[in-house]
């Protein structure tokens, strides 16, 4: 329909300067309105404002006008040529139009492939390392036994107990991106005290955090909040495992807990190690991001699930890098308050 | 014995070095531990190991660009220790002059019997023209091959598969490399003349064709004699 209108309106344009213009000129306005219908249309009304062009030209401008014979043999094949050209030039440039189209298809897929190759690459990366290590230290403390000494034996089975801890934090960041993507986490809110979180997270990541001091900062009146214990402890977890992972050695972490004007919970993870490159920033939370110059290891997951799990419980966070250096999360959750003072002790 | 024996180890994980360290120290061979290309190449260099047990996903540099390198001076064994199990991997590290390639998870005693395997060969290149494996004996020299102490017929093709191999005991050699050196470089994708061979060599020197010993099948690779 478009295309038989723009067909009409320009002819009916060419109508009205016809004093003024010659028919031929026409011919290629025509042509040209041709050509840019098929650059935006299908094949079928592309040929049918072929046709029709042919057909207007003709009758409103091929003298003697208004009708469709044809007296100058000139004429005739100047009609010719213009039914060959339009329905050619119509065919061509959906064609070319097409084939832009596949070539586009084509990178898309091949974007999409090198993108699933990658997410393959680090998740079979991070899932079979601590699986390597299971199976190979079980296999010598099985064939090798009379060969190990015994604080080899007891190194074994620790490396076993670790490795299986990293497999177990794989599988729990792989099911809880299900959960969020399925859209089915709703959280389950109650009292908690966050500076009883915040020490007992620190405690569980000990052996990661080795060198790296974390300091922590809440104050001693900082209210009771009502919300989901178990999401936030995941995203403290998650945030201090990346700094204890990632930041270099003796670099120094610090967890400050506030509340703010709004009455919201403010919890700041700050660090002094490199911080993040600046044109990253902006999507080191999309789901399966990873730095451009990370390390190897690491599934692009823990930060897309700290921001997932905040966002379930109504919050935000954001990240931006120090003034001199380092990184700093900030995670603002609006939550219940109870001040511990106003409960009375009795 | 193995006393003498020195391996490094190029991993960033420091989970797999400690299992290869206290595996293999428990064997009593002396270990090195690089975590990064860089180091691992230093290493190397200032100090050459009898073995390289290298992984492909390093921090600083693709194994596979470390493995190159290394090639360019240090012809000892080297195995390549990856999570990345797909064919093009493997026959690009192998192509590469990797010996032997074991994906991630492995199990210790199948490293242990390829590092075996590995250094034996190693040592026994020197001078030695006779090969002998098992009830199987190849004279380099005098290009026969008896079993049982009987003597084996083989056609030229035939002979050279099978020397190539023996060469290379232990080692994985890929369709392509086997292809080129017998055949040319023209034959690269006809490997079909290899399955023909091969299994016509199998014919004569294994007992059982159906679990061959000595000429081991890397599916979609290529073959290994052990």
């Amino acid at each position: 329909m478009v295309s038989i209108f723009l067909i009409l309106f320009v002819a009916a344009t060419a109508y009205l300067f016809s004093d003024f213009i010659e028919y031929k000129v026409v011919a290629f306005l025509l042509l040209v309105t041709v050509s840019l219908i098929a650059m935006f249309f299908d094949i079928v009304p592309v040929l049918l404002a072929a046709c029709l062009s042919a057909i207007v030209w003709n009758y409103f401008f091929i003298p003697p006008r208004f009708t469709f014979a044809i007296q100058s043999t000139e004429n005739v094949i100047l009609f010719s040529m213009y039914f060959v050209i339009a329905m050619v030039n119509a065919v061509l440039t959906y064609k070319i139009r097409e084939i832009e189209k596949k070539a586009n298809k084509k990178t898309e897929k091949e974007n999409t492939l090198k993108l699933y190759d990658t997410l393959l690459n680090s998740l079979s990366h991070e899932l079979r390392t601590p699986i390597s290590t299971i199976i190979g230290a079980t296999d010598t403390l099985q064939e090798e036994k009379h060969k190990l000494s015994e604080e080899n034996a007891t190194e074994l089975i620790s490396e076993i107990s670790k490795a299986s801890l990293r497999l177990n934090r794989q599988v729990e960041n792989l099911l809880n991106m299900s959960r969020l993507e399925a859209g089915v986490l709703k959280p389950k809110n109650d009292w908690c005290d966050i500076s009883e979180l915040v020490y007992d997270v620190i405690h569980q990541l000990k052996d990661t955090l080795q060198h790296k001091p974390v300091e922590v900062n809440i104050k001693d009146n900082i209210p009771l909040f009502k919300l989901d214990q178990g999401l936030l402890e995941q995203v403290l977890h998650n945030l201090l495992y990346n700094a204890a992972l990632y930041i270099t050695k003796y670099a120094v972490i610090t967890v400050r807990v506030t509340v703010n004007k709004e009455h919201h919970l403010v919890i700041i993870i700050e660090d002094t190690g490199d911080g993040f490159p600046e044109d990253e920033i902006e999507y080191v939370f999309d789901k399966f991001y990873r730095l451009k110059n990370s390390k190897t290891g690491g599934t692009g997951l823990g930060l897309s699930i700290v921001k997932g799990f905040v966002e379930a419980m109504n919050g935000s966070i954001r990240l931006e890098n120090g003034d001199e250096y380092g990184a700093i999360f900030t995670i603002t959750i609006p939550a219940e308050i109870a001040h511990v003072n106003d409960i009375k002790n009795e | 014995m193995n006393n003498s024996v020195e391996i490094l180890i190029i991993d960033d994980e420091p989970q797999i070095r400690k299992l290869l360290n206290i595996t293999l120290q428990s064997n009593d061979y002396k270990l090195k531990e690089a975590s990064t290309a860089q180091d691992g190449l230093v290493m190397a260099a200032s100090h050459p190991p009898d073995l390289i047990l290298l992984d492909l996903g390093l921090p600083d540099e693709s194994g596979h660009e470390v493995l190159k390198k290394l090639r360019e001076w240090y012809s000892k064994p080297v195995i390549i220790l990856s999570v990345q199990s797909r064919e093009e991997d493997i026959v690009k590290a192998l192509d590469n002059g990797a010996n032997d390639y074991l994906v991630k998870p492995f199990r210790t005693g199948e490293l242990l019997a390829r590092i075996r395997s590995l250094l034996r060969s190693a040592s026994s290149d020197a001078e030695n023209p006779v090969v002998t494996v098992g009830e199987i004996e190849i004279d380099l020299s005098l290009r026969t091959v008896k079993k049982n102490k009987e003597q084996v017929k083989l056609t030229v093709t035939e002979y050279n598969l099978l020397a190539l191999l023996v060469k290379n005991e232990g080692k994985v050699l890929t369709h392509q490399f086997l292809l080129r050196s017998i055949w040319g470089p023209s034959y690269i994708d006809q490997s079909q003349y290899l399955r023909v061979f091969v299994a016509q060599l199998r014919k004569k020197i294994e007992d059982d064709l159906n679990k061959p010993l000595h000429i081991i099948t890397e599916s979609g690779i290529g073959y290994r004699f052990v």
